[in-house]
């Protein structure tokens, strides 16, 4: 079965996507990154659609959860490289993704992810509620 | 005037993307700008997701037309669903009977320069649109 590979760099996990996605494997890579999110622990996810010339909704909703899922699971994702044509596109589609992180590479993205990611180097022991 | 005509079966997910490639093929042909290849592709892809999730399936026809010194692609997806009971309330945006955002409809007509839908409840639903090469 086809499925999207997905990288576990430092903290983040980095997908590229390079082929346009059917809805089944897009469904699967939401399944997939949510899993990873909480089994290594990730604290970014960052999505590489620079190869994807079509965003439709069902795509963009695909985003917003994967988003959304990992936020809850202590996570930000940051969508980058998106096409030009993909942005004119989903704006007149009524689809901004709101709530997405966006950078225009993956450089950028590193850079984002790790300006808005507090990573906790001796994270020993389990935490308590922080006050700070 | 049509030029090229070509009918193409979409029952299953996997259909979409040979299919989006085949409307492609058509919009590169026509030397449409890639703009409003990305918008037709995208109107194309909403309108087969709906035609798969509650038609369950049915045939699209691609072609490519002229008017005057126009060239465009014509889509039309034809499926013996269940047909749409409202149909200004299914062009709301965000309105849905699925789970979906509620954007296909709405946001595919937005994208296209010309939109038709045909639906009769029990029969099922026709919907052509038309994006033109400089349109």
């Amino acid at each position: 079965m086809e499925r999207i590979p997905i990288l576990k760099m430092g903290w983040f996990l980095l997908v590229t996507i390079q082929i346009d996605l059917y809805d089944r494997l897009a469904l699967d890579l939401e399944a997939d990154l949510v899993k990873m999110v909480q089994k290594t622990g990730a604290k970014g996810v960052l999505i590489d659609i620079s190869a994807v010339s079509i965003v439709d909704s069902f795509m963009g909703r695909i985003l917003g959860n994967i988003a959304g899922m990992s936020k809850l699971l202590e996570a930000e994702t940051v969508v980058v490289g998106m096409q030009p044509a993909v942005a004119i596109t989903l704006v007149e589609l009524g689809l901004p993704l709101k709530g997405v992180f966006t950078a225009l590479n993956v450089e950028k993205g590193m850079e984002l992810l790790n300006s808005i990611i507090v990573i906790d180097h001796d994270n020993s022991e389990d935490d308590d509620i922080d006050t700070d | 005037m049509t030029l090229t005509k070509d009918l193409m079966q979409v029952s299953r997910e996997q259909d979409v993307v040979p299919f989006r490639n085949r409307v492609k093929e058509c919009a590169v042909k026509i030397k449409m700008g890639l703009v409003n290849q990305t918008k037709l592709l995208t109107a194309a892809s909403e309108l087969t997701r709906n035609m798969l999730r509650y038609g369950n399936g049915g045939v699209a026809l691609i072609e490519i037309i002229s008017r005057g010194r126009d060239n465009g692609v014509r889509l039309t997806f034809s499926d013996k669903g269940p047909g749409i009971a409202d149909i200004p309330k299914a062009m709301q945006d965000g309105y849905s009977t699925g789970k979906s955002l509620g954007l296909g409809l709405p946001g595919a007509r937005r994208l296209v320069n010309e939109f038709e839908i045909k639906s009769e409840t029990g029969v099922g639903t026709t919907i052509t649109i038309i994006k033109w090469a400089n349109g």
